[in-house]
Parts: C-alpha cells; structure tokens; sequence
C-alpha cells in the first residue's frame, strides 16, 4: 500500500469524488487558484475547472450558505473553512439552517454539504488559528462531525461525508496534515460515520481520544508497555453521533477509563463521554473517570511556552496515564 | 469477646415472592439458636416454610409478630451472636491474622491504615466482583494507589483460586468473621428447609363464643386469600368462554377393570381414570399446541414444555401442583405423579418447585360427584379443562340404545387466544384419545 501524507489523502478523497459524482464540487477561500491555504485543494481547479473548485469572498457565512442552497438542489458541495477558528460567522447558517433542514421540512429536503474545516494548535497560529470548535457545534441534533486521526480514517471518512445524504462536519487537524504519514489503499473504500475504532488492545487502562492526541497516546502506551502498563486505546472517529457502544465495550475492558482532547475541559466532547460512561456504567468502574484536556482559558497563547503549556504532548499524556494505571 | 446483633430477614423464597406472613414462632426471646435452625414458620402465597437462622446466637428480639405479613428484605428478629465482626473489613495480612491474638487487633488495623489509606475505598467495579465470587475484600492484596484493591487485584485473586482454599483453611481465630459476612450477604437467597410437615392453617372462629344471635366472622386465612386474589384476577382479566363434550368411555372402563388389581399390586398405588385423561390430554395438547400458551399482551407465548397443573382440592382450599413434562410420561408414570402429589398436598408437603411452572390445568371434578362444572382458568394458562363424574346412561348407537358409560369434559377458555374452533379440535382430540383406549391398551 502507498505511504501517503494526511493531507494527500483529503486531497485524494475529494478528487476521487469528484470524479466519481460530478455534483460534487469545492469553494471556499483560496481554494481555487492558490489551491488552498495548506495546499489541501491543490490541482484540483486545474483538473475540473472553475464551475467545480470555487473561490468565494471572504465570507464564512455566504460559503455555508451557498452550500446549503446547492445541496437542497441536489448538489454534493464540500464547503471550505480556511481555519475552523473563521467557522463561527457560519455557525448560524450551520446550526439553524442545515442541521434543521431535513426535520423542518418533514423529510421533504436533505441537505447533504460536507464542511471540512482544520482544527488544532502547534503550528504558532495564535488566537485565530489554533482553535478546537468541536464543542460548539456537538450536541446540535442533525450534524455529524468527524474528526480523523490518520491518513487512512481522513481519506475513508471524507468520501463517507461526501455520500452521507446529511450535513457533516469534517475537522482535519492542520498539525497531523504534513506530519503524518500513513498507509493508504489505491482502492476505493470508506470509514463507516459513527462507529470507533481500537487502535490498541490493553488490560490495565482504557484511552478515548481522537485526532491529533491519539499520537501522543499511541507514543506513550508504547513506552508504558515497558512498565508493565498495558493502555488499551479508542479512537472515537465520529464526534457525533458518538459510538456509544464501542465506548461502553472498550471501558468495560478495564474498569480504569483515561478521556483526553485538545479542545478544553469544559463542556468538551469528554465531558459526554464520560456522562456516556458515568450513566451505563457506574458498576464496572475500578477508578474515577479521568479526563486529559487543554486549559480552560481563552485561546491558545502565541508565545511559544504559552502554547507549549496550552498544547498536549506526549509527556503530559503518558503521566495521566500512568497516574490512572498506578490508581 | 464482642456481641454482634443480628438481623434475620425475610428471604426471597421465590422469584415473583414479595411478602411472607409469622405462622408461629419457634423460638422466643433468650432462646439459644443454632445456625440453621429454624426460629419460626412462615406462610407465602406458594408455600409454606420455616425459615433458618443464618447466626448461631441468642434470640433477643422479635420484630415481627405473629399473624404479621412483612415485605420481602425485612428483619423480622434480632439475633445476639459472639465474636468480632470487624474481622470481615479488617486490613491485617495473612500473617497478622494468623498468629496474632485478638487482643492485638487493634495494631496492625492502625498500622495497615496509615500506609494504605486506600485500602479500604472499594471502587463499584471491585465491589461488583467481590459479590459475584463471594469473595472477602480483607483478604485481597491491593496493588493500586494508597493499597487500594484494584480490579485487576480481584480478578487475579480469583484466577488464583485463593478464595476458596482460604475459606476452608481458616482456623478458629477467623471462622466466626465468614458467618457475619453471610448473614449480611443472605438477603436474597433462599435458605428454605422444609424438615417437618407445615401444616395447613386451620379455620379459626372469632367471637363464636358469642352464643345466640350473632353471626360467625370467619378469619381469612393466607391460603384463601391467595385463593381469592387469584380467582379475582384470572375472572377479572382474562374473558373466559366455555364449552362441553361428551365422552363414552366404556372401553376406558373395562381396561381398568382389567389392570387395575394388577396394577395395584405391582406398584401400590390406584390406577386412576385421571391417569387415563391426563394421557389423552397431553397427546392432544402435542396436536393443537396453542392450548398450552398464555397472553402477553402484544403477543401470545405457546410454551414448549407441558407441565399440566393438577387441581387437588383439600376440605379447606385447593391447590393446583405440577406435573412437570407430563409429555415424557406413560399412563404408569402419570398415575404415579398424581398420587404423589395428591398425597403431598394432603400431607402439606408441597414445595415451591411442586407449584410452578404450570402451563394447563386439569381438574377432577368428577372426584366429587360434579357432572358438570364451570372453572375458572388457572391464570395465566390459557385454558382448564374438567373431568366430570363417570355415569351410566343410556345412548343410541345405530338406532339402538345401549347403556353406556359416559362422562363429561368441561373446558374454559382465555377467549383472547383461543376460539371456538381451535377449542373444538383440541376436545375431539381428547375425546377421540380417551375412546380408543381398548383392552389391549398398554400402561408402560
């Protein structure tokens, strides 16, 4: 199989269906002749042309909401936020109009867009291109939301929210775009929305992650191994709807349960996890719920000790989890 | 030494068991009971029982007095026992608990407190497993923070099979500490020994010494109450709809003419015509297999096993036990399961395992000279079915009349599972059965 970087294998995914369904097209900022900010759209407005890779003003809200419009007519669009940081001028358009589309009108009209938006610090881009939405659009009934982790899942989940007949909000974590590499199937295939994946199997601790942290669990398990702690490791994949069986299966596994995002603490995507976990069960659990997540302060700092202190990282991760292990 | 107070609760005799009545109490207060002996008897819808002692102690209290219904779970005395309780939560080690005497118990608790402050904090999954392999917490060593037992220490104590071995090797010093720990732990369990004959209450007259004008209040006793609800929810619930047939069973007649001195020598018991009926019954039932179902509301369950209730009535009550599978059984077989049961029921020995799990009822109605009787069916069967007197009467076969022995079987039906026709099939079935037994018909 090809080693590929994350970012190729976006690219892959949305050039494979473009070819495969000619309603699906691209817009957002820059994506056509600059081929996108990260180079994630790259060749794609040479390949089908200016109708199908649009670059639109400076305007998150116009961008969703010509999604939704070209939807509801039947079109595929995959809507591009530059940052996810500039998605919140889209909020509305997303959270009222396209998440309520198929409900509002008694399944008369589906609004299938895809938003791919990065997510994540580490890469020095301050306030206002550094942040983790996820909190913000989760538990809006109506929006799916994935959040891949590697090169495979970012490639498998981006053709599955192309084909999904509903909204769903596709966070690609801008740190892991270079810096991952993984290996990538030339066939068509795709990652089912909404079921987890074990990324490693463990007796002593149970780890629930997604996105870029998980390379830092997968990194510290490995080390830990060494100490006789055995993590075993969950990649929930699908934000929402969560993969409420996977999680209960994989905490079930070892009573000690370890939830770590970037996004911060409160009001997190851990925070339902463990209501998950804290309603189905409180019976087989051999230690308190333990949650690893970024600070809750305002937005990840530009000044690099700041950020360092903001951002997980291997080190920080491996203690939580030996901590959980030795409770 | 330490005394312990002891609580003796209601046990769960029964799954669908929510309440338990004082029939008598055995043992008064200041009284000396063993473990297991029986402190009193006790009367439920199903059966009834003397329930054991869990402790052997001194009976102190009675919570509960006689004649008193008490919800399953609650304490009807207090038993004073000796010895420490402690023992059971108790941190020593192996060790500790093995050499030392009581008197330094207190040192090795505080010690084993200060460096293991976790010791004693037992995380629900911990607890959880601990129940389910009966396993004392204080003898599992911790391994996770502060000498708290993880749930991996559990798991591994278990694989280890120490559990077992420990419970049988404790000396002297550590045996009062497991019967603690039982008592608490008994609350649902059944520690039902029947050792002697319960006996039936008797119908109690109040105020008949009242001599003269007044009328006589007759005490309801717990057996006709259950008697009563039951018949009340079984008239109340299900819509009951009746039919008859007429059987001639001549040939039934003269076949057990025939074997039933045999029969009575060889096993010393009566060759009933019941034998016969609950035979050409239970073939029918294999024919027309939705007689033997109940009603669950959105659906209709036809149970796979056929175990016919047996109505044995007694001068004051009546009680339906079970013949389990009757479907595996021969005439011999089934006139050996009516006798037994019939004399169980006289005797008041029934047990809970004899009264459950019926799925049709048979009554022998015609035992008492009825020759024709309306039942109400057994809730939740779905349908009863009555043996009527056995009488000679004439009859016209091919224009002549001829005397015969007739007999009638009445059957009651749950009108929301079964119909007429269905009804009809099932009794020609049973007729049909009952009237080509022969001389040549076979017990074994």
């Amino acid at each position: 199989m090809p080693v590929i970087e994350y970012i190729d294998a976006i690219r892959q995914a949305m050039k494979e269906e473009m070819e495969r369904d000619e309603d699906v097209f691209v817009l957002g900022e820059d994506v056509g002749l600059k081929g996108g900010v990260f180079t994630t759209t790259k060749g794609l407005q040479e390949q089908f042309g200016e109708q199908r890779v649009m670059d639109t003003p400076l305007a998150e809200s116009a961008i969703a909401g010509v999604a939704i419009g070209a939807a509801m007519y039947g079109m595929k669009p995959i809507a591009e936020m530059q940052y996810s940081d500039f998605m919140f001028p889209a909020t509305n358009q997303i959270i009222s109009e396209a998440a309520k589309i198929r409900y509002r009108s008694n399944n008369d009209w589906t609004c299938p867009i895809v938003i791919r938006a990065p997510i994540g610090g580490g890469i020095f881009g301050g306030l206002y291109h550094s942040q983790c939405p996820e909190s913000v659009f989760i538990g809006t009934p109506g929006l799916k939301i994935v959040a891949p982790y590697r090169a495979y899942d970012a490639k498998g989940l981006l053709k599955a929210a192309v084909r999904d007949p509903d909204p769903v909000l596709f966070f690609e974590n801008k740190k892991c775009y270079k810096l991952i590499l993984g290996e990538v199937p030339d066939e068509d295939y795709i990652v089912p929305i909404g079921k987890a994946n074990v990324l490693r199997e463990g007796e002593d601790i149970t780890v629930i992650s997604y996105s870029m942290p998980l390379h830092f669990v997968e990194q510290a398990a490995a080390e830990l191994a060494g100490e006789g702690i055995s993590a075993h490791i969950l990649d929930l994949r699908t934000l929402q709807p969560l993969d409420k069986e996977g999680i209960l299966e994989a905490v079930r596994k070892t009573g000690k349960v370890l939830i770590i995002h970037e996004d911060n603490k409160t009001g997190g995507v851990g925070a339902e996890v463990s209501a998950i976990i804290a309603e189905e069960l409180l019976y087989e659990l051999d230690a308190p719920i333990m949650r690893l997540c970024g600070p809750d302060v305002p937005a990840m700092p530009i000044n690099p000790p700041g950020e360092k202190f903001f951002l997980l990282n291997k080190e920080k991760v491996k203690e939580a989890m030996r901590q959980l292990a030795l409770y | 030494m330490m005394k312990t107070m002891t609580e003796i609760v209601v046990p769960q005799l029964a799954e669908s068991l929510v309440s338990a009545t004082i029939d008598k109490w055995l043992k008064q207060p200041g009284d000396w009971v063993d473990v297991y002996e029986p402190v009193c008897e006790i009367i439920t819808d199903k059966v009834n029982a003397e329930l054991p002692s869990t402790v052997a102690g001194k009976l102190v209290q009675i919570l509960v007095e006689k004649g008193e219904t008490v919800p399953v779970g609650t304490p009807i005395c207090v038993i004073e026992t000796e010895g420490t309780v402690d023992v059971a939560l108790q941190a020593a080690p192996e060790g500790h608990s093995a050499t030392s005497e009581r008197a330094s118990e207190k040192e090795p608790l505080a010690v084993e407190s200060e460096d293991a402050p976790m010791r004693n904090r037992f995380s629900p999954a911990v607890q959880q497993l601990a129940a389910e392999h009966a396993i004392r917490l204080s003898d599992v060593p911790g391994t996770g923070l502060g000498g708290r037992i993880t749930r991996k220490d559990v798991l591994a104590y278990v694989a280890s099979g120490a559990g077992k071995s420990n419970q049988s090797a404790n000396g002297s010093v550590a045996a009062p500490a497991p019967r603690t720990v039982d008592a608490a732990a008994q609350v649902r369990s059944s520690g039902l020994h029947l050792t002697e004959t319960p006996k039936f209450p008797k119908i109690e007259v109040e105020g008949s010494s009242n001599a003269g004008r007044g009328d006589n209040f007759i005490d309801v006793t717990p057996i006709r109450n259950t008697i009563a609800r039951n018949m009340r929810q079984s008239v109340s619930e299900i819509p009951h709809a009746w039919t008859m047939i007429e059987v001639d069973v001549t040939n039934l007649v003269l076949l057990r003419n025939k074997l039933k001195d045999d029969f009575m020598k060889r096993e010393g018991i009566n060759l009933t015509y019941l034998a016969f009926l609950l035979k050409a019954v239970v073939n029918a039932i294999k024919d027309v297999p939705i007689m033997n179902s109940m009603w669950a509301v959105d659906k209709i369950i036809v149970k796979r096993d056929i175990n016919i209730a047996l109505a044995v009535g007694t001068e004051d009550s009546v009680l339906t036990p079970v013949i389990k599978n009757a479907d595996h059984k021969n005439v011999a077989g089934l006139a050996k399961e009516i006798e037994e049961l019939a004399r169980k029921t006289r005797e008041g020995k029934l047990t809970l395992s004899d009264m459950q799990g019926g799925t049709f009822t048979v009554n022998n109605t015609g035992s008492f000279g009825s020759i024709l009787s309306y039942p109400i069916i057994n809730y939740p069967q779905a349908a009863i079915l009555t043996f009527e007197s056995i009488v000679k009467r004439p009859v016209v076969i091919n224009d002549m009349i001829a005397v015969r022995s007739m007999a009638n079987l009445c059957l009651s039906l749950d009108h929301r599972i079964l119909d007429g026709v269905i009804c009809g099939r099932f009794l020609q079935r049973v007729k049909d059965n009952l009237e080509s037994f022969n001389l040549e018909s076979k017990l074994y």
